[in-house]
């Protein structure tokens, strides 16, 4: 049983790019133990360098605060508590700057408060187990590639100062630019650790649009062309165009299909009314053909 | 009507409590932790994943409600994370880390302490030699603001003050908390370069060795090695040892970078770098026993003889723990 379940994880090692998703270069396939793929999604350039400033700022501020503290501290005691404050500002001092990371990836979250806000989370690259050394190693890595080139950009000096900082940034900047270049965008820390960064967002049950569509539904009889008309990927279109409810685009969508499957309009009919019933009968049309093996991928399949 | 022919309305209509139940099962753990749950909660868990997980199986063959598919990816994701994730308590795995994890790593990680500790010998040799045939070497190896008025300019007298402590046992813990970050940090360091195949870690563990050997020499110049030695043996063995455990850490990385062997690059690096990166919790423990041997024991203990003691005994200690064959304990 372990062993099994070991070679499933290990088959979910490979970064394969999940060839369902076509044109999605970030979905990448996670099979659970029990054999379903989770596709996941790699987080972005983007977002994890909005994640990293949240967390900077984060950092920043609870130097500030401690800073402010710590002053109100020593005026209480007439600065006889020095050295207990001082010592509490050397440790605070480290935890922040080496643990911050480590403690809140160690959370059941797996995410720092900045990526938590990107809705990102750390993940083992095999699908097994986050363990405690990957989160430390990936995180001892940011001494290359976030703390030493900002000591570089902090060093002031003469012209041959600014020399060295210059070349020490530029070789820094192969650390801090490595997720730009590697398919998984894995940081320096992600490849050292075996983990990469991906999407876990929370997403809310929306209601069934076949449900909030049922009371005008009965008005409306299409005949099998008209539901022949379009595919898969249509119905998806006109779900997220339902979701929205967009007036300008109801009205729109609603009479290019008209205009498409032949339908003349009732004087009092709505659009909302028409595009939610010819909603509920599409996908009906399309799950009944799906049961049957066939799963119409657009308007242009016809098969 | 139609709603009655839909199969996947009433797919969704039978099975949304379960999932509405996991999501807020799932929501209340990310709010505390795992003992947030009851324990009928607990066990409701893995059921109720099994469940999503089933239902997202049917949503893709059957459901054309995208909506429906992309709440259920989300809700096995996240509820894949907390059943498969970490959930062992924190004493046991500090038991775990202790009890086999970090001598394990100390133990696969050999040949590379073995090379971190060649190197800083080398440092060290070069640098006393050096130094003892030319004063001036010091300066080289030893920065200004580190040697404090030490070197070989310095009287007899200032280098003995130096060495001993007089009686000012003030801010102790504020010295051996610094001592403890700035050294974890520098270990840290010397880890994280290890990236850089191999080369600013070997330079970094010559160069400590040669802060070393011109700091002996310096010393052993003026008739004062054997004090000198005191000095440093107590704390230093155990800092010293981290410090080479951490080069071996980094050397590990850069090494796989460069020679993966068997396994892919990745898989190769993911294998080294949790090993490695086991051994530097170790690092950072042992950095913590230096820094209050050195920023309180060295103060307080001003006789040589304790001082050598403390030293020979850590000297034996760490290595014994580290690398002194075990008894397997039974794999759970």
């Amino acid at each position: 049983m372990k062993a099994a379940r070991k070679t499933s994880k290990a088959g979910a090692a490979m970064a394969i790019p999940d060839p369902a998703a076509g044109d999605d270069r970030r979905a990448r396939s996670l099979v659970t133990p029990e054999g379903v793929d989770l596709k996941l999604r790699l987080g972005d350039a983007g977002e994890r360098a909005a994640a990293l400033l949240i967390d900077l700022l984060i950092m920043l501020a609870a130097l500030i605060a401690f800073a402010l503290l710590a002053a109100l501290a020593m005026i209480g005691s007439k600065g006889k508590g020095w050295e207990v404050i001082g010592t509490v500002a050397v440790l605070v001092f480290f935890v922040l700057r080496n643990l911050y990371f480590v403690l809140f990836e160690l959370t059941p979250g797996a995410a720092t408060p900045g990526k938590r806000a990107m809705g990102l989370r750390v993940a083992a690259r095999n699908g097994g187990r986050l363990t405690a050394d990957a989160i430390f190693a990936r995180n001892a890595m940011r001494e290359i590639e976030l703390y030493l080139p900002i000591s570089f950009l902090a060093v002031q000096g003469d012209q041959v100062g600014a020399w060295i900082s210059l070349a020490g940034l530029t070789w820094c900047a192969v650390f801090m630019l490595f997720p730009l270049f590697n398919r998984d965008r894995l940081r320096v820390g992600d490849l050292v650790a075996g983990t990469w960064v991906v999407k876990a967002p929370t997403r809310k049950l929306a209601p069934d649009l076949v449900e909030t569509s049922r009371p005008s539904v009965g008005r409306f009889r299409f005949t099998m062309a008209q539901l022949d008309a379009y595919g898969v990927k249509e119905l998806h279109v006109l779900e997220d165009v339902l979701r929205r409810y967009e007036t300008k685009t109801i009205a729109l969508v609603a009479a290019r299909i008209r205009l498409k499957i032949g339908w003349s309009a009732a004087p009092d009919e709505s659009d909302g009314d028409f595009l939610a019933a010819y909603y509920a009968a599409l996908r009906g049309r399309l799950e009944s053909r799906l049961l049957l093996g066939k799963r119409r991928k657009d308007k242009f399949d016809k098969g | 009507m139609a709603e009655l022919h839909l199969k996947s309305y009433r797919f969704r209509a039978e099975r949304e409590d379960d999932w509405r139940r996991l999501e807020t099962l799932l929501t209340k753990v990310g709010k505390g932790s795992a003992k947030a749950l009851s324990d009928e909660e607990l066990l409701a868990l893995p059921v109720l994943y099994r469940q999503a997980l089933s239902s997202l199986s049917v949503a893709r063959a059957t459901s054309l409600d995208q909506g429906l598919v992309d709440y259920l990816e989300s809700l096995s994701t996240r509820a894949y994370f907390l059943v498969y994730g970490t959930r062992s308590n924190f004493v046991e795995r500090l038991g775990g880390f202790f009890g086999h994890a970090w001598p394990d790593a100390a133990k696969a990680l050999w040949r590379e302490t073995l090379a971190s500790f060649l190197l800083t010998l080398v440092g060290v040799l070069a640098a006393y030699f050096l130094t003892l045939h030319d004063p001036d070497w010091f300066s080289a190896f030893v920065p200004g603001d580190l040697a404090g008025g030490r070197g070989p300019t310095a009287s007899v007298e200032a280098m003995r003050a130096t060495l001993y402590d007089h009686g000012e046992h003030k801010g102790l813990s504020v010295f051996a908390a610094f001592l403890f970050t700035h050294n974890s940090g520098v270990a840290i360091f010397a880890f994280a370069l290890g990236f850089a195949f191999c080369l600013p870690t070997s330079m970094l563990m010559a160069y400590n060795g040669a802060m070393l050997g011109a700091f002996l020499a310096a010393f052993g110049m003026k008739g004062l090695g054997f004090e000198a030695g005191g000095w440093l043996a107590i704390h230093g063995v155990t800092e010293i040892s981290a410090v080479i455990l951490a080069g071996a850490a980094g050397l590990r990385i850069g090494w796989t970078l460069a020679f993966p062997g068997d396994l892919s690059r990745p898989a190769a690096m993911a294998q080294a770098g949790r090993q490695a990166a086991t051994l530097m919790g170790g690092v950072v423990v042992m950095l913590f026993c230096a820094g209050i041997l050195e920023g309180v024991g060295r103060q307080v203990i001003q006789n040589d003889f304790a001082r050598y003691g403390i030293g020979l005994a850590t000297l034996v200690a760490w290595p014994a723990y580290l690398y002194l064959p075990r008894r397997r304990s039974v794999v759970r």
